[in-house]
């Protein structure tokens, strides 16, 4: 069984703050992550999925995995203001806890459109946001 | 715990099974099927598991695991093109995923007397794409 990991890049920017809480809750909690006009990262990501060998010698089709990703996260998030222009963060704060779910959900709904058998599985999604905040989340831990 | 080497070397390779066409090869490998092959800096990270020697409070010493390495990864490997020189790659196409095996074949016998198991084999073919490799454990995903 091996794991096969893909490193991709994308810039986005994104506001910190909870509809739920004051403004001054929220500037208390997330510091200068609420700045209203919002801040960017350049975030890396980590796709990792597990499989046996198929008759080419790998476990993953490389080429395969970076269509999925182009198409499901590239295309939508890089250079985009994720709290603005991704759906699901008009209801959920897009922390990096969030987008990382948020990005395994995408990868392992449309898996299939591209890896069809029963191999290889998607297994982790592993997100950085800058080099000293990492956050990772397992395609099993997502409903 | 584990505990973790890191060697490098550098090699060159291609992706193409001989029974199959150009076009075939192509379409499965893409640019990695060019026949005149092509270069990676790879990286290799070996992870032993295992508790440290009360006495020594060491897994196993790394200067012997860089020893293991050195002599059977990289002198065979560094520098090579590795189907022309470097067995099973003669007949084995030599992808991320089987070159991380075979270096698990080639240094797991030399590691049976530690007191540290072989955990895992890393390769990164670049810093963006690598292969952990664990063994022939059953499948479970």
């Amino acid at each position: 069984m091996f794991r096969v990991t893909r490193r991709y890049r994308f810039a986005a920017s994104h506001r910190l703050h909870a509809p739920q809480l004051s403004d001054p809750e929220n500037r208390q909690l997330y510091g200068k992550c609420n700045n209203p006009y919002g801040h960017g990262h350049n975030y890396e990501v980590e796709v990792s999925a597990r499989g046996p060998l198929d008759g080419s010698g790998r476990a993953v089709d490389i080429g395969c995995l970076d269509e999925l990703v182009a198409q499901q996260v590239l295309a939508p998030f890089a250079h985009r203001n994720l709290n603005q222009e991704i759906d699901s963060f008009a209801r959920l704060v897009p922390t990096t806890e969030n987008l990382a779910v948020e990005i395994c959900r995408r990868l392992k709904d449309n898996w299939r459109t591209v890896f069809p058998g029963e191999w290889p599985k998607l297994e982790r999604v592993r997100i950085a946001e800058t080099a000293r905040n990492i956050f990772e989340v397992y395609a099993h831990d997502i409903a | 715990m584990v505990i973790t080497r890191r060697a490098e070397f550098s090699a060159s390779h291609m992706c193409r099974r001989p029974e199959l066409s150009e076009e075939e090869n192509r379409r499965l490998y893409g640019a990695a099927a060019n026949p005149h092959g092509h270069g990676h800096n790879y990286v290799l990270e070996v992870s032993l598991e295992g508790e440290p020697d009360p006495v020594t409070g060491m897994v196993l010493d790394l200067k012997e695991l860089k020893d293991i390495l050195t002599r059977q990864v990289i002198e065979p490997y560094d520098h090579r093109f590795l189907n022309y020189e470097v067995p099973p790659f003669d007949r084995v196409v030599p992808t991320t995923e089987n070159i991380a095996r075979d270096i698990w074949r080639r240094i797991e016998p030399h590691l049976s007397a530690s007191r540290g198991r072989l955990h895992s084999v890393r390769v990164y073919e670049t810093p963006d794409l690598y292969v952990d490799y664990s063994g022939e454990s059953p499948c479970s995903a």
